[in-house]
């Protein structure tokens, strides 16, 4: 009989659920009790389906017992990101814009875990619409990092990476915009995927920015994370977005030895602004690559300083256009004439306060009205800030200036990583500027929270994989992660790549001391 | 810049021409809308046919109704379109309660075709004008909004049936030149899509919606050219009303000139909603921030590219057009171009039918009177299509076969083809059951000196030189002998008065 | 664009509120007239960037042509579609009254 349930990789419990060791029922009961346990001081999830996933458990370990064909991660907990549709659990994507609303279907990977015998045991928290690098943007409360509850556990797939990093599951699901998997996992030690663009279907993800937004695993290790990538990856005709290419045996490839592979350093990331605590794990990471037998060598990126800006033109432009369906006609929140709001029933909201007068009072008609104030009422301030950005840069006389040309360095970008990947296979270099910082010190500048995803926005502008994972600790007890990236479609090399960097280390293993 | 001139100035009253261009959306034929697979048909209950994509919910994908793009493409050609190898979808964002996304998944900068031009003739000779079409792009229709005024209630009521249903947009360059080629363009537009199996072009259904743009020159005495602000008119629902709303409006921008003087730039275009019942266009409040939409790619679509076999595919799949036919027909069966015109506005089963009967007469003219005073009239009576008419080519082609071998009359004739409409028989069957025989020269012989020996008015009369008199005895002849043939009938009396 | 940073005014931040349908408070216009200015100064630094033989990226990937067939699948019942609605009359959405003409050109 295996040991406690939290202990085991989610390889594990999926392989001891099929023998027999483990029931399905066992396995969810001790999650559910681990979330239940400390979900209040981390707030990672928004929402725990405690009876819906006992009874998906349940009917695993009948069919078992029946001798019934099960799913590859059947019995496997997962937590679920709220920015993707789930048919019987509220999807609010952490905005009272959505608070209380319901799907009429399941996003494509949530169908896909269903149909592989996963069990969804909650939503998970997350920055507001995907817009943030701390999740101190929900409108339900932030996201304490396990490592130290006073620091933000980073964003926007913040409730994921604490979900995983204090098991509350094995494995979560994020999203990824801008470095919303990579870099909360970096921040949290653990290990987390943004695969390929089109890899994996965006049906049903809440859209932030269409054509940088991907879904990804979030797992304590690439044999977890390889795990649930092969059971969501593959085409899916819903989006047309989404790749034809056959999906690998991911599971397979892990222990290919890294002899000979050629793996990219850019000496800009070590300049001025990286933490040095960060730039020596980093440094060692690279030293365990070399000891596993690749080899680093200099590459140079040179648009990546160009990251920032151009994301952050690109994604409030798109983003500005896919909110634009939140404005209380057909779902969601709407302002009530006459100043009060119509509450998604069950969400205990308080009226609307006193507010000094609307610069635009003088609406045009009630229509209009209802629009900017259910609008103004339902988002938070950064989706308002976001909305805005992207509507100025769209406009009339701005669009050249602003959307095409971040277009234009976009193309740039790209072109500067099939240029590196001509003599890199990988490109390794740290995830984050810093480890994890304190809750609140960034919330008064916009501009310096933008600057958290530096690492990591160029590769969603290239519409390439990262992989971040832990690679060693601050000397106050802090996860410092290590970001690889690679060609289009090479995941397999991502997570074979890290797979032997975690048959060499333990920092995946370990876990936040939190006093629950 | 010549100061206006002053509107006592004006040359000779009623001198402006009429510059009009139309803005035509037409649904395509499709089972589904474009970017899902609910259905399209028209007159579901509200809300019954959507689905997460076109109702715009959080999460929700388009995907490209492969048939929609064909569809379109085809139109394009028919109207001599360049396609462009390369297009692209844009959003055009903006906030409406039917528009549930937020914005309408549309063509902007690079429109699927583009340069085309669609000729209209009027049969009857009064005008002929070749009207450019500046694009023919793609987008998704939005929804329905109903207010009821009368109901007093301060909402509106949103039906999303009709969202994302596919539409093609089709923009004429400002070539016409009346309110007659307007409808008369418009017919045939409608004619030219319908024959493409493209759209059913049904204004009441809303397949097909129009919205105009017309504006005056008016030449002045010193040779310049006066232009009056160019107005959009919307809300036309017919094709009556088209022609009805740019007549107003033409003489109504001619009293506005007369009155105010003022020219195309001295203010910002106006729409003017067209009001059927009371017969006139009315200003539409102006909107500030009109139209800032912010156009950008969609980046949820992948872009389409359109190879040389695909067009040729496309062209092998169309059939002759309309013009094409009318040409066609006129020329191998030697009728008039009105007469073609009258067959080819019946449709493409006509056409055939109308082949297949002139090849098997012989003959185009007679053929074709027969088809537009007989075989269009019942059908017309009868309704149902001209595939399920119960005479067919054959039997029709038996009984002229038989009035031009003398067997009997015309209207003999006439009866005989409604009795096979309505009982289904074999023509040959009819004849003989209707006792119609040929008539033998003996008997014609001895009912002519029957006729003539007691009409003697009739024979004073053609003695006296007027020939046509000796038609009525034909009538005569007939009532004695509906088989006799109206034209031996004549000759043989003519003789035997000439004999007397 | 100029390298120079540009700075958006009270009005700018004002229209573009209006077409971005939010209603905003005096305080929040002001605020956000701050922080959009810095926000738009910083991103402007791409115009230091050569991008004269540059064309626009829109799509990461480089496919195309991708179609779904003409055939009908099930659309969603009407309660579901209204469940959610914050308005309805259990056969449309009900929205303020909008009057006469349409949103679009």
């Amino acid at each position: 009989m295996p040991s406690d349930p939290l202990q085991l990789s989610a390889v594990e419990i999926v392989a001891a659920v099929r023998s027999g060791d483990l029931t399905a029922t066992a396995c969810t009961e001790a999650f559910l009790d681990r979330i239940a346990r400390t979900n209040g001081t981390l707030n990672a999830f928004l929402c725990v389906d405690r009876e819906g996933a006992l009874a998906r458990a349940a009917d695993i370990d009948a069919r078992r017992r029946a001798g019934r064909p099960l799913g590859p991660l059947a019995g496997l907990p997962v937590g679920v990101k709220d920015a993707l549709c789930t048919a019987d659990l509220p999807t609010t994507c952490a905005s009272k814009m959505l608070a209380g609303y319901r799907p009429p279907y399941d996003a494509e990977v949530v169908a896909r875990l269903r149909r592989a015998d996963a069990v969804v045991v909650g939503k998970t928290n997350m920055d507001e619409f995907a817009m943030g690098g701390s999740n101190e943007n929900s409108a339900f409360g932030p996201v304490a990092n396990p490592w130290d509850t006073s620091r933000a556990p980073g964003g926007s797939s913040g409730g994921s990476a604490a979900c995983v990093a204090a098991d509350m599951a094995p494995v979560a699901i994020g999203s990824d915009t801008g470095g919303s998997i990579r870099q909360p996992a970096g921040l949290c030690g653990i290990t987390g995927l943004k695969p390929t663009y089109g890899r994996v279907s965006r049906r049903g993800l809440v859209a932030f920015a269409s054509s940088l937004d991907q879904i990804g695993p979030m797992a304590r290790s690439a044999a977890d994370c390889a795990l649930t990538l092969e059971a969501i990856a593959g085409h899916d005709p819903g989006d047309s977005t989404s790749l034809t290419d056959a999906v690998p045996d991911y599971s397979r490839m892990l222990d290919k030895p890294l002899t000979g592979l050629r793996i990219g350093r850019v000496p800009e990331h070590f300049a001025a602004g990286l933490d040095p605590e960060v730039a020596r794990g980093v440094e060692e990471a690279f030293a365990v690559f070399r000891e596993l037998g690749a080899t680093v060598h200099d590459v140079r990126l040179p648009h990546a300083h160009h990251g920032i800006p151009t994301y952050y033109l690109i994604a409030p432009c798109e983003a500005s256009s896919n909110l634009a369906r939140y404005d209380g006609a057909h779902y969601g929140y709407r302002a009530e004439p006459g100043g009060g709001h119509r509450a998604e029933p069950g969400t205990g909201h308080r009226a609307a306060d006193g507010r000094d007068a609307d610069a635009t009072a003088a609406f045009e008609s009630p229509l209009v009205e209802m629009y900017c104030r259910s609008r103004a009422e339902g988002f938070g301030p950064e989706v308002k800030r976001r909305i805005m950005l992207g509507t100025y840069a769209l406009s009339a006389g701005y669009y050249d200036a602003y959307y095409a040309k971040a277009l234009r360095v976009r193309r740039l970008i790209r072109q500067d990583y099939l240029d590196a990947f001509e003599s890199v296979d990988l490109i390794g270099g740290p995830v984050s500027a810093t480890a994890a910082f304190p809750l609140g010190e960034k919330t008064g500048d916009p501009l310096a929270m933008y600057l958290v995803d530096m690492y990591t926005v160029t590769a969603n502008l290239a519409g390439v994989g990262g992989i971040s994972f832990p690679c060693g600790f601050t000397a106050g007890g802090l996860p410092i992660g290590f970001q690889l990236q690679a060609p289009a479609l090479a995941e397999s090399l991502l997570l074979n790549a890290t797979d032997r960097f975690q048959s060499l280390t333990d920092w995946h293993r370990r876990r936040p001391p939190l006093a629950v | 810049m010549a100061a206006a001139p002053s509107p006592a100035d004006v040359a000779s009253p009623g001198s402006f021409t009429t510059i009009i261009g139309l803005e035509v959306h037409v649904q395509l034929q499709t089972a589904t809308k474009l970017f899902c697979g609910c259905p399209t048909t028209f007159g579901a209950p509200p809300n019954t046919q959507v689905c997460p994509t076109c109702l715009g919910l959080p999460g929700s994908l388009p995907v490209m109704n492969r048939h929609a793009f064909d569809l379109a493409v085809r139109a394009a050609l028919a109207l001599e379109c360049t396609i462009a190898p390369f297009t692209k979808w844009d959003r055009k964002n903006y906030f409406y309660p039917d528009l549930p996304k937020g914005y309408q998944i549309s063509q902007f900068d690079l429109p699927f075709s583009s340069d085309g031009f669609l000729e209209v003739v009027d049969p009857k000779g009064a005008f002929s004008r070749r009207v450019g079409i500046i694009r023919v792009h793609l987008e998704e229709d939005a929804g329905k909004s109903m207010h009821d005024e009368a109901a007093g209630t301060a909402d509106s009521r949103i039906d999303l049936n009709r969202a994302g249903t596919p539409l093609c947009e089709i923009v004429t360059q400002p070539d016409l030149r009346s309110p007659q080629e307007a409808r008369a363009w418009l017919n045939e537009l409608k004619l030219l899509l319908v024959y493409l199996g493209v759209s059913d072009c049904n204004m009441q259904e809303g397949s097909l919606r129009v919205d105009a743009n017309v504006n005056l020159h008016i030449p002045r005495p010193d040779g310049s050219v006066a232009k009056t602000p160019i107005v959009e008119i919307k809300n036309m629902n017919s094709f009556r009303s088209v022609e009805r709303a740019l007549a107003y409006e033409a003489a109504r921008q001619w009293e506005e000139w007369q009155a105010t003087g003022r020219e195309l730039g001295s203010a910002p275009k106006q729409t003017r909603g067209w009001d059927d019942p009371a017969g006139v266009t009315r200003g539409q409040r102006h909107k500030e921030e009109s139209s800032d939409y912010r156009y950008f790619p969609e980046p949820d679509l992948v872009p389409v590219r359109v190879s040389a076999d695909d067009l040729a595919r496309a062209r092998a799949a169309m059939g002759v057009p309309p013009a094409g036919l009318r040409h066609m027909l006129a020329e191998r069966w030697s009728i008039s171009a009105y007469d073609a015109d009258v067959l080819v506005n019946q449709g493409r089963d006509l056409v055939a039918y109308f082949e297949e009967l002139a090849g098997l007469v012989g003959e185009g003219k007679v053929a074709s009177n027969w088809m537009q005073q007989d075989v269009l009239r019942t059908l017309n009576e009868r309704g149902g299509t001209i595939d399920a008419f119960p005479v067919r080519p054959p039997a029709l082609a038996d009984i002229i076969g038989r009035i031009a071998a003398g067997d009997f009359d015309t209207s003999r004739g006439r009866e005989i083809f409604a009795e096979v409409l309505a009982s289904g028989r074999p023509v040959a069957d009819v004849v003989s059951s209707l006792g119609i025989a040929a008539v033998d020269d003996d008997a014609l012989d001895v009912l002519c000196r029957e006729l003539v020996a007691a009409n003697p008015k009739i024979v004073a009369d053609v003695q006296g030189g007027k020939e046509q008199a000796a038609a009525g005895l034909i009538g005569q002849a007939k009532k004695k002998n509906p088989n006799v043939n109206p034209g031996k009938v004549r000759a043989k009396c003519l003789e035997i008065i000439r004999g007397l | 664009m100029s390298s120079a940073s540009p700075s958006l005014s009270r009005q700018d931040v004002a229209k573009v509120a209006l077409l971005s349908r939010l209603a905003l408070s005096e305080r929040e216009l002001d605020h956000l007239t701050g922080e959009l200015s810095k926000i738009v100064g910083f991103v402007s630094q791409l115009a230091d960037v050569d991008t004269s033989a540059v064309e626009p990226l829109a799509h990461p990937l480089d496919s195309q042509n991708v179609f779904r067939d003409d055939v009908v699948t099930p659309s969603l019942t009407r309660e579901s579609v209204l469940r959610s609605a914050p308005r309805h009359d259990g056969e449309s959405f009900l929205v303020p009254a909008v009057l006469g003409e349409t949103g679009a050109a």
